[in-house]
């Protein structure tokens, strides 16, 4: 049973060809059938179903719960009013653990067995940019609550968020500390290794000097350091205005505590990563006076914040913080934007979203501009007697 | 029967054979579902990556954790050539395992000559040095990589097909490696190093070779990963992807090669299948490793190698190292 060589070496050929040929066909046709399958969806489903990617474990568990939670209450409110286009809203929650790949898969989830008509999500940047192409190739909106990295909605036509993006709120503390705080001087201290506070920074730098300003030192640290004391003490012979830090809550803590013990006289600024109660857990009396951009504040009166805040609370037991806002807000601005099209379709659903002007919204009011990014006020707040003050409003 | 036996029929035919019966079966599992095909095509990346993993701590018993760093590599070459340099897929994925190869090569150069504990640091920093240059990248010159920010907009050629394809080409070249001589010479190298070196085998040598192949393959799975990812973010390689190998490899059983195929789809598949629970899914999987380890120590599969009828080409013939198999589990 001697076997043909030659006969044998075709064989494999053919069949490795065959493998070859397997490797490019099958992801095309799936996603070429994709129209289609949206047809028979018009006529039958009696819900909408939309998702949300969300940290629930993880490293920002807590920015996840906020997001889910607001999320859910929105959409039971909608669904006691009647739901959306006279179906009820179903809200499909899905993990990521703050991991890109996780979030990725999690759309895929969504899109294809749960068949939904939006996705709400996810918290970071980095998860949003992994969950944004599938979403994207997919023509499923997706609406980022919190994500504030620049290239996220450039990703693609289909990718919105509900919150300004990083130059944007570096250049407001600059303005803010210039204008209304007559700092001449300014220091910044943030982490190389995150964009979000090295994004804060860079602009925060920027604007200042553009302005006139003058920034004595710009230090950096690593993600994980715990003592600040050998660029404090750099920045302390500077004796500059204002201090911007730029990083989340637990970081900013340590360094405030630090830099005072320090004896450093400078008025500490920073971005909405230090928004949490924590901050002042762990700070102390050494945040007090601190001022910094966020999204929201629970003190704004607007109508519709006061009735976010009353109905969180009512459900939660807590407030609100600006991740749940925001999450809100997203959520918010969907769900208006499939009431507008009239329909589920993803395209009518994005041409409607796109076209969101003067909104009222939770965080303020919502106009996208030509790159999706939302045109709002950010809201100015101060540390005092240990509670978050809104101290004023600046405008875009 | 013979017919088996045939070296170039064992060799070329049967694992050809049997791999297209099995991507055809999987892809009619799968068929329309962009998710389950998304999951698969996770499933051939982790094999690739646990597959070699395996290769540098099971089979030459060097404990390194930095594997994502060069799957890192691997990720950021390929990547930025198909993006930047437009360069054809394939020639990417090639020039991404290249250079892992080299930061493999360069890296266990020096760090080789540590043993456990001590290489497992050296080989952690690494990991994390990798980190930092991509983090740094736009200090360091490389705007384009644009730092911690990461970069969009990488096409999604990581279908399944390649994925699947690359995956199994990965286990057949391992497989044949390790039961060479060179593979061998790996083994007496893990069991004793200094019986080895008296027997005449070069142990640095033979512990960065393996150590370059394992790199390499690290570094193809990395440009998969990047291609169905369609985003390079050093996030996507931190010390846990590091963890999530190993996890793979004890749990399939150190120094078995089946064993981390196994594994790797254990851990993908039960990640995914555990998303209905949200906040208990890293709880139930975590208690799932803990069972796993209480009542399979040696892991999933212990030391034997599937090698049965058609699948024979996993093992062709039993590797002489495989007696103190446990050992390097208690590492």
């Amino acid at each position: 049973m001697k076997l043909n060589r030659r006969l044998v070496t075709f064989l494999v050929i053919a069949l490795a060809l065959s493998l070859i040929a397997g490797c490019a066909t099958p992801q095309q046709p799936a996603q070429k059938e994709e129209p289609k399958k949206e047809e028979p969806k018009k006529e039958e489903p009696k819900e909408i179903v939309i998702g949300v990617i969300t940290p629930i474990t993880g490293d920002v568990a807590t920015f996840g719960e906020s997001t889910r939670n607001a999320v859910l209450l929105l959409a039971e409110q909608w669904n006691a009013k009647g739901g959306l286009l006279g179906k009820k809203i179903v809200v499909k929650v899905e993990d990521d653990r703050n991991q890109p790949q996780d979030s990725a898969a999690a759309a895929q989830k969504l899109i294809t067995q749960d068949k939904v008509v939006g996705i709400v999500g996810s918290v970071a940047s980095k998860c949003t940019l992994a969950a944004a192409p599938i979403a994207q190739e997919n023509k499923i909106p997706l609406i980022s609550g919190t994500s504030t990295n620049e290239k996220v909605t450039q990703v693609g036509d289909y990718i919105f968020r509900a919150c300004f993006i990083d130059p944007f709120q570096g250049a407001v503390m600059a303005r803010f500390a210039f204008n209304n705080l007559k700092a001449k001087t300014a220091a910044c201290l943030f982490d190389v290794t995150n964009d979000y506070p090295k994004g804060l920074a860079e602009e925060f730098k920027k604007e200042f000097e553009k302005l006139g300003g003058k920034v004595v030192e710009y230090q950096t640290y690593n993600y994980g350091d715990q003592d600040f004391k050998p660029q404090l003490t750099k920045i302390k012979t500077k004796n500059p205005d204002v201090l911007f830090l730029s990083d989340y809550y637990n970081t900013v803590g340590l360094i405030a505590k630090q830099a005072r013990e320090l004896g450093i006289k400078s008025v500490f600024l920073g971005g909405d990563g230090w928004d949490s109660p924590d901050l002042v857990k762990i700070g102390g009396k050494a945040v007090e006076g601190g001022y910094f951009s966020n999204h929201y504040s629970p003190e704004s009166t607007a109508p519709e914040a006061v009735e976010f805040l009353k109905a969180y609370k009512a459900k939660y037991n807590k407030d609100p913080d600006a991740l749940a806002a925001l999450g809100y807000d997203a959520a918010l601005l969907l769900f208006d934007a499939i009431k507008r099209a009239g329909s589920t379709e993803g395209a009518k659903i994005r041409d409607a979203l796109a076209a969101t002007k003067d909104f009222k919204a939770v965080s303020g009011t919502i106009t996208f501009d030509a790159n999706r990014n939302p045109i709002k006020d950010a809201a100015i707040i101060t540390i005092k007697d240990g509670q978050q003050k809104l101290f004023t409003m600046v405008k875009p | 029967m013979r017919a088996i036996e045939n070296e170039f029929v064992r060799r070329f035919v049967v694992p050809a054979v049997a791999s297209t019966a099995l991507y055809w079966i999987l892809v009619s599992i799968a068929y329309r579902n962009d998710y389950y095909m998304y999951v698969l095509t996770m499933c051939a990346i982790n094999v690739i990556g646990a597959t070699s993993l395996n290769l540098i701590n099971g089979f030459t018993g060097q404990f390194s954790l930095g594997h994502a760093g060069f799957m890192a590599v691997g990720a950021y070459v390929a990547g930025s050539l198909t993006k930047f340099g437009h360069w054809p897929f394939v020639g990417a994925l090639l020039a991404g395992m290249a250079g892992a190869a080299v930061a493999g090569f360069l890296v266990g150069l020096p760090t080789l000559r540590l043993r456990g504990d001590y290489l497992a640091i050296a080989t952690l920093g690494f990991g994390e040095i990798i980190r930092m240059l991509i983090i740094n990248s736009d200090k360091l010159g490389l705007k384009f990589l644009e730092g911690p920010r990461g970069v969009p907009g990488i096409k999604r050629y990581s279908t399944f097909g390649w994925a699947f394809f690359f995956a199994v080409v990965t286990v057949w070249i391992l497989a044949n490696y390790i039961w060479s001589t060179h593979g061998r010479a790996c083994g007496a190298v893990k069991e004793d190093e200094v019986a080895a070196e008296a027997m005449g085998v070069g142990t640095t040598t033979y512990k960065v070779m393996s150590f370059t192949i394992g790199a390499s393959f690290a570094g193809l799975a990395g440009g998969l990963h990047a291609h169905l990812l369609q985003l390079l973010h050093p996030a996507s390689y931190d010390f846990l992807k590091s963890c999530d190998f190993l996890v793979m490899i004890v749990v399939g059983g150190m120094g078995n090669l089946t064993g981390s195929v196994l594994g790797a789809l254990f851990v993908t598949l039960i990640t995914e299948a555990l998303r209905k629970l949200l906040e208990l899914r890293m709880l139930a999987y975590a208690v799932g490793l803990i069972c796993v380890m209480l009542f399979r120590p040696e892991g999933l599969f212990g030391t034997r190698e599937f090698s049965l009828g058609a699948l024979r080409f996993l093992a062709p013939r039993r590797p002489v190292s495989q007696v103190g198999g446990d050992k390097s589990g208690a590492t």
